[in-house]
């Protein structure tokens, strides 16, 4: 498969996915596009920065910090809380299969292998939970030079 | 003269007490919905202070929530015994919130909505859901296994299906959340097994892998390292200790599958 092809596969199955989550969730029916968007820019950050070689940790914060921008600018725009953008839009990061497969090695008896992938799951956890503390600060400092102009004025 | 100042004093109490049960109506709506911590208890002050109590005192875990006055002599709780994700019911409180913050809904009124919000979700059909579940084990699988496992695409998005409808009717028999979950993975696990041995699925690992998208618990635990880094340590550690035996029993489900098959 060629990398476009790729592109076009990845891209269209993180935004259907992303709506599809949001729908068993219950999103307002307004904010599914948003929510697809969302889980779409966030993953095709993650995606293109894992293939060119970032790790994972890297590929994790940068992709849930555009999710979280993309989550904030959304609920500006459309008056919603943050958290119905974001919810949806971390389940392609979150690491379900890292969990099935550290299980899988727990059930069969290998544990080492079940301890690094249980500690994986911890850090892409960590990771997507620290792009999402990154983006509150963005969205603090922003409002605070916000109120500073208005101050100036 | 005495009869019209106690009178005066009940009808302050009668408010009170209609403003503190709106605030923790709302409240537990919204932590039985899924909502982040700080917005909880911003919401429930917010509400307060707009119904002319500036001293509100609010303690929020998301097994129950208090809310009390400062200097009064009232303070309530409430239990809160379910805990899902259900986005929509987080989105209407917050608007009704705005709106009583504008002062175009009485208190009354919000407390009306609030009660007509809690009984009746407004939520997708179940086959929409059902369809969702479908979309969310093929779509997840093709892209966490990274090898464009074309065969297994249609079987998984059907199992994953059977494992969702499995969770959602178990549910609604039982309490136990973690047991339903269990079943829910056996199945998932029993049927993945058969789809290989039958060759309508190439490789058992992604068929599972999708299957149990719908279930594992990689929302609720990535959340629950946000509420703890934002500083809620009790909500945080609760929630990931939810999460994790979720993840047990999914994993205990397919480990019996593995132990009767293999």
């Amino acid at each position: 498969m060629t990398i476009w092809m790729e592109l076009v596969v990845q891209t269209a199955f993180s935004y259907i996915g992303t709506i599809a989550f949001a729908i068993m969730i219950n999103i307002p029916r307004r904010a599914l596009n948003a929510c697809g968007i969302c889980g779409m820019m966030g993953w095709l950050t993650f995606w293109l920065l894992y293939r060119v070689g970032s790790g994972r940790m890297v590929a994790n914060v940068l992709g849930s910090l555009i999710l979280g921008i993309m989550g904030l600018y959304f609920a500006r725009k459309k008056k919603m809380p943050a958290i119905l953008f974001n919810i949806p839009g971390i389940v392609p990061l979150v690491p379900g299969a890292t969990a099935y497969q550290a299980v899988y090695e727990m059930v069969l008896g290998s544990v080492n292998k079940a301890i690094i992938y249980s500690v994986r799951i911890l850090l892409v956890a960590g990771g997507i939970a620290v792009g999402f503390m990154l983006t509150s600060l963005l969205s603090e400092i922003m409002t605070k030079i916000r109120q500073h102009r208005m101050t100036i004025k | 003269m005495r009869d019209a100042r106690t009178m005066v004093a009940e009808m302050a109490s009668e408010r009170n007490r209609l403003v503190i049960d709106t605030c923790l109506l709302a409240g537990r709506i919204m932590i039985e919905s899924g909502s982040e911590m700080y917005r909880v208890e911003d919401t429930i002050t917010r509400i307060a202070r707009n119904a002319g109590i500036d001293n509100s005192v609010v303690y929020t875990t998301p097994t129950g929530l208090f809310f009390s006055i400062k200097g009064a002599a009232v303070s309530e709780l409430r239990q809160i015994t379910s805990r899902t994700i259900n986005l929509e019911k987080v989105q209407q409180v917050n608007t009704l919130s705005r709106q009583f913050a504008d002062k175009k809904i009485s208190l009354r009124k919000l407390h009306d909505t609030l009660e007509h919000i809690d009984q009746n979700t407004l939520s997708f059909p179940i086959w929409l859901q059902w369809i969702a579940a479908m979309v969310v084990s093929a779509m997840m699988m093709i892209l966490f296994v990274g090898v464009y496992d074309w065969a297994d695409f249609v079987i998984t998005g059907i199992i994953g299906g059977c494992g969702f409808l499995a969770n959602y009717y178990i549910n609604i028999w039982t309490r136990v959340k973690f047991l339903s979950e269990l079943i829910a993975s056996l199945i998932v696990g029993t049927l993945a097994v058969l789809a290989v041995r039958f060759h309508l699925g190439l490789d058992m690992n992604n068929v599972l892998i999708g299957g149990i998208m719908p279930l594992v618990p990689g929302v609720p635990l990535t959340n629950s390292l946000r509420d703890m880094f934002a500083g809620h340590l009790l909500t945080g550690s609760m929630r990931a200790l939810e999460a994790i035996l979720t993840a047990c029993a999914i994993g205990a489900g397919i480990g019996l599958v593995f132990r009767i098959f293999f």
